[in-house]
């Protein structure tokens, strides 16, 4: 092993969340100041693994591979390319976010808080860098128990039903793909996933492990009509719960399709694209209808997020009918757009949630028609506000603009009709968003209450700065990350248009 | 063939480990008649001592080559032996655990650990048996330890009624074993499990002997599912368990389970191996009905030793599962999964015995209320102990699953493995109950633990090491495999 970046990336968070809880809650100021210096410190070393990226390779890069479980061949492979490169680097750097924002508002066993983020920080990392099944597996279930806990523990009235609704969704999902997994193994002998992709399997082996993988993949994304259980768990998290599950849980869900339904059921993804394609219009035409008549902010910004969610699912299985011989560029674009849309809406989902936040530790509603006239005392925020709810309805110049637009024109390239339905969440989007931000921040204030709010303070306004930085950043100059995942990707491509038959 | 009808002594060493416990079980019974009030403690370090004893000495003869003694009906192996170290370890952990609710429940006796004693050398008895007669003996020396341990606790009607069900209906599954063994006997003309298994693999047999070989097999089965508690003839298991005082329900939930898995190993894979096609279908039903009741009951139960006694009725659905695939690989999956449950098992009554207080049992589900308030670092353990069950990485439990469900993939059976899951899924629910109960509700009292620091510390190891063998579960798989 000369490389260990990605252990330790795994491991630090892990170790040093076990020792926060040993620190206790009783000296939660030691707590929270070990938990933000650890996150950081992970963001640093994660930084390194885009600096010594090479992104002209689509090979898997610091790589480290040890025997785990000889009797059945299952290694503790790790390596990283350019799909799941940035998803770790969004993992670190939203940690820190939720880390911040968790500072004073948790007063109920904050160092078990602090500890529960870092632990599952390691647990998400791992997710996307597993080369091994078996690993990747262990990771993805794992991460399902911290967050089982933030959502049951620091959730709102209902969190009990909300945290368990959670877990039985999810488990349920992904226990089919450990059937197909077992099923790979016995018939290749290997758990590796790189092997998967090269193994051939029949027809109808290739359609049952694709509904396999598609049960646990589009739970997690959520597709409609399997995401029921997110604006529940959304509403009834805490603030932090909900940016990581909306800024990266969801992403496990897209990254699936990427690392395992498109290279290794090519055939039977082709095949069902168009149903996926269906199911994802469906997520962003009437889910974003649904957004639009919530009175709960969380709910709406929950649906929006599905909404969103939509277009990755819809630029990944539209590559298909957006191929041409010869003309692979509305395929990219189509692939590489779902890629750009899953990190802008990282950024952009951790942002709202975060200023729904901001507005619930003052005032405890979520509700819509607390508010009004919220400019008036916290002027400094609504600014803040309302770039992230542009970001939201796509708004070009903001990095919503750039992951829709680049799906939409390979969505138009498969068929215009599922472009023009795409683009109608130009319109939606923006009536849902904007009238939220209609309705909470701008006109009169109606609540007395809203009058006595205080603008936020230093360090709400430090992580908000930051993610409008961010959401500027992709949405002005998106370069730098499609340029790292660009070989990656038409690799991908490649896989998913040989056929294994 | 002559040679092995003889009795010759300077074989005994192979049963060096039962004569010695059975020596040692005449001596803590005799000392403890002369023990005074204040020297009553010295019978249960006593008792430890004799199990440490008998582990290595049973440690000892692992590597042995395969010696069978007594005239054919006592073997010694390599199975034989692992197994033996691991109940007299897991009888260890389990008096530790014992001792603090004999105290705290006033039924600190003397005979307690002489029948534990005892149980340990019936079962040591079945593993290394290897007649239908050996095994029927340390089964029948097993049983009635139990039934009288269970009714130790004398003023409690629950735990009379306990005792006699398992009485009674442990009396009818014997007679049901005794009548299969009788029939095998019969047509076969020998009680050795070797001369039963070359009879067993002839081709000539006539149809008249297959038939009443066949009836001999049932019945066999039906005696070993009875004593495994696979549905349909689980009835006792969740009032036994919940009847039983706690101490006990957790020895007879875990220890007995690997005797009984090495009976069934002996007579069926070892003896009856050329008919597993017959058998490995009543199996197949077995244990998709155990799966499917243990997962499924389990959710409406608030005493949490009778959802336990549910939850072991769909662990052994997956051991059955083990046996069905018919290969070695297959056998050691089962094997892997008894010791994690075992493991698990275990770890479980010992967290249900820890919040046991002065005559109070903590049974209730919702006894775990606010647990991780008052005590996150147990919480914590329970948390993984019911993840664990539930088949959820990184714990142990699920690499046991995981092996179950290769196998039966790999035998050809995916339907049987996608319904096992989905159960397993269904069963989740109520281990999260458990889990909603600590960390997501809070309680008007206060819980304290007033367990001594040798069990607080045991308790610990045991559920950590669910997590640190979930991490690192290879040489025990390897190890499982190894004893075939």
């Amino acid at each position: 092993m000369d490389n260990s970046l990605l252990s330790l990336l795994i491991w630090l968070p892990i170790f040093a969340g076990i020792f926060v809880i040993f620190i206790g809650n009783e000296r939660a100021n030691t707590a929270r100041w070990i938990s933000v210096a650890t996150s950081i410190l992970v963001f640093i070393i994660s930084l390194s693994l885009y600096t010594e990226f090479d992104s002209n390779t689509h090979l898997m890069q610091f790589e480290e591979k040890t025997s785990w479980i000889s009797q059945f061949n299952i290694y503790y492979h790790l390596g990283v390319d350019g799909i799941s490169m940035p998803l770790i680097i969004l993992t670190t750097f939203s940690t820190i976010l939720v880390i911040i924002a968790g500072w004073e508002v948790i007063q109920t066993r904050p160092a078990h808080y602090m500890a529960a983020f870092l632990i599952m920080e390691g647990l998400i990392i791992g997710v996307f860098s597993s080369l091994d099944a078996i690993l990747f597996y262990a990771f993805w279930e794992a991460s399902l128990i911290p967050m089982l806990l933030i959502i049951g523990v620091w959730g709102g009235d209902n969190r009990v039903y909300a945290a368990i609704k959670f877990f039985l969704y999810t488990f349920l999902g992904s226990v089919f793909m450990l059937v197909s997994l077992i099923y790979m193994y016995n018939k290749g002998g290997s758990f590796s996933i790189l092997a998967m992709h090269d193994l051939s399997l029949t027809a109808t082996e290739q359609a049952w492990i694709f509904w396999a993988f598609f049960m646990a993949f589009a739970v997690k994304v959520p597709m409609f009509p399997v995401h029921t259980w997110l604006p529940d768990a959304h509403v009834q998290a805490p603030t932090g719960g909900s940016v990581i599950l909306a800024a990266i849980m969801l992403k496990m869900g897209g990254y699936g399709f990427f690392r395992f339904s498109l290279p290794i059921t090519p055939d039977a993804s082709y095949e069902f694209s168009e149903v996926v394609i269906i199911l994802s219009l469906i997520a962003i035409v009437y889910i974003g209808f649904v957004a639009l008549v919530q009175r709960d902010m969380k709910k709406l910004i929950a649906y929006s997020s599905i909404s969103h969610m939509g277009f990755v699912t819809l630029g990944v299985f539209a590559l298909f009918l957006a191929y041409k011989p010869g003309a692979a560029e509305a395929a990219l674009l189509g692939l590489e757009g779902a890629m750009v849309q899953m990190i802008s809406h990282g950024f952009i989902s951790a942002a709202m949630f975060l200023v729904v936040g901001v507005l619930y530790d003052r005032l405890h509603s979520r509700e819509i028609s607390t508010y009004g006239g919220v400019i008036n005392s916290m002027p400094k925020f609504t600014g803040f506000a309302v770039l992230f709810a542009m970001a939201n309805a796509g708004l070009p110049g903001t990095s919503g603009f750039v992951g829709e637009f680049m799906v939409i024109l390979g969505a138009v390239q498969a068929n215009i009709w599922y472009g023009v339905l795409a683009g109608s969440t130009l319109i939606v989007g923006a009536a849902y968003t904007l009238w939220m931000v209609k309705r909470v921040f701008w006109g009169a204030i109606t609540n007395p209450d809203v009058e006595t709010l205080s603008d936020i303070n230093a360090r709400e306004f430090s992580i908000l700065a930051v993610l409008a930085i961010a959401v500027l950043a992709m949405g002005l100059y998106p370069q730098p990350v499609i340029d790292v995942m660009h070989v990656t990707i038409e690799h991908l491509l490649n896989q998913a248009l040989t056929s294994k038959l | 063939m002559n040679n092995m009808y003889t009795f010759d002594t300077s074989t005994l060493w192979a049963a060096l480990p039962e004569i010695f416990l059975l020596s040692a079980i005449v001596v803590v019974l005799l000392l403890d008649l002369f023990l005074t009030k204040p020297f009553k403690q010295v019978t249960y370090y006593l008792t430890q001592l004799s199990l440490l004893i008998t582990a290595i000495l049973a440690f000892n003869l692992i590597g042995e080559p395969k010696t069978i003694i007594f005239s054919g009906s006592f073997v010694l192996d390599n199975m034989a032996s692992i197994f033996k170290v691991f109940m007299a370890g897991s009888t260890m952990v389990a008096l530790v655990y014992t001792r603090h609710y004999l105290t705290e429940h006033k039924l600190f006796r003397g005979e307690y650990f002489v029948l534990v004693l005892l149980s340990m050398l019936g079962m040591m008895v079945m593993v290394s048996g290897y007649s239908l007669l050996t095994l029927y003996l340390g089964l029948e020396i097993l049983s009635l330890s139990l039934y009288t341990l269970i009714a130790i606790a004398r003023e409690r009607a629950g735990a009379i009624e306990a005792a006699l069900k398992y009485f009674v209906l442990g009396a009818i599954a014997s007679g049901l074993l005794l009548y299969g063994m009788s029939m095998i006997y019969g047509i076969s003309g020998s009680i050795n499990i070797t001369d039963i298994a070359t009879f067993a693999d002839n081709s000539t047999l006539a149809s008249r002997e297959m038939l009443i070989l066949n009836f001999g097999l049932v019945f066999l089965v039906i005696g070993i599912a009875f004593k495994l508690g696979a549905v349909p003839f689980h009835m006792w298991v969740p009032d036994v368990y919940q009847g039983a005082p706690t101490s006990v329900t957790m020895f007879l939930s875990t220890v007995p389970k690997i005797a009984a898995v090495a009976m069934l190993v002996r007579i069926l894979v070892d003896g009856m191996g050329a008919m597993h096609d017959y058998w490995s279908d009543l199996f197949m039903v077995m244990a998709l009905l155990s799966i499917a009741l243990g997962s499924v009951v389990a959710l409406m139960q608030t005493n949490i030793k009778r959802m336990l006694a549910y939850s072991t009725i769909s662990h052994i659905g997956f051991i059955l599962l083990g046996f069905v695939t018919g290969v070695v690989e297959g056998y050691g999956a089962a094997v892997f999964y008894v010791l994690v449950y075992i493991l698990m098992s275990m770890a479980a009554f010992g967290m249900i015995i820890l919040l046991n207080k002065q005559g109070f049992e903590a049974d209730k589900i919702s006894d775990f209320k606010g647990l991780s308030k008052h005590s996150p670092w147990f919480a914590l353990m329970m948390l993984a102990i019911m993840l664990s069950m539930a088949g959820v990485p990184p714990f142990i439990g699920f690499y046991a699953k995981l092996f179950i469900l290769q196998q039966v993939i790999s035998a050809g059976f995916i339907t049987i493995a996608v319904i096992a899951v989905v159960f397993a899924v269904i069963s989740s629910y109520y281990y999260l109950q458990v889990v909603k109960s600590m960390y997501f509700e809070d309680s008007d009292n206060e819980i304290t633990i007033t367990a001594p620091m040798d069990m607080k510390l045991i308790l610990s190891i045991n559920a950590v090491l669910i997590l640190v063998v979930g991490l690192f579960p290879d040489f025990w798989m390897k190890l499982s495999i190894s004893i075939f």
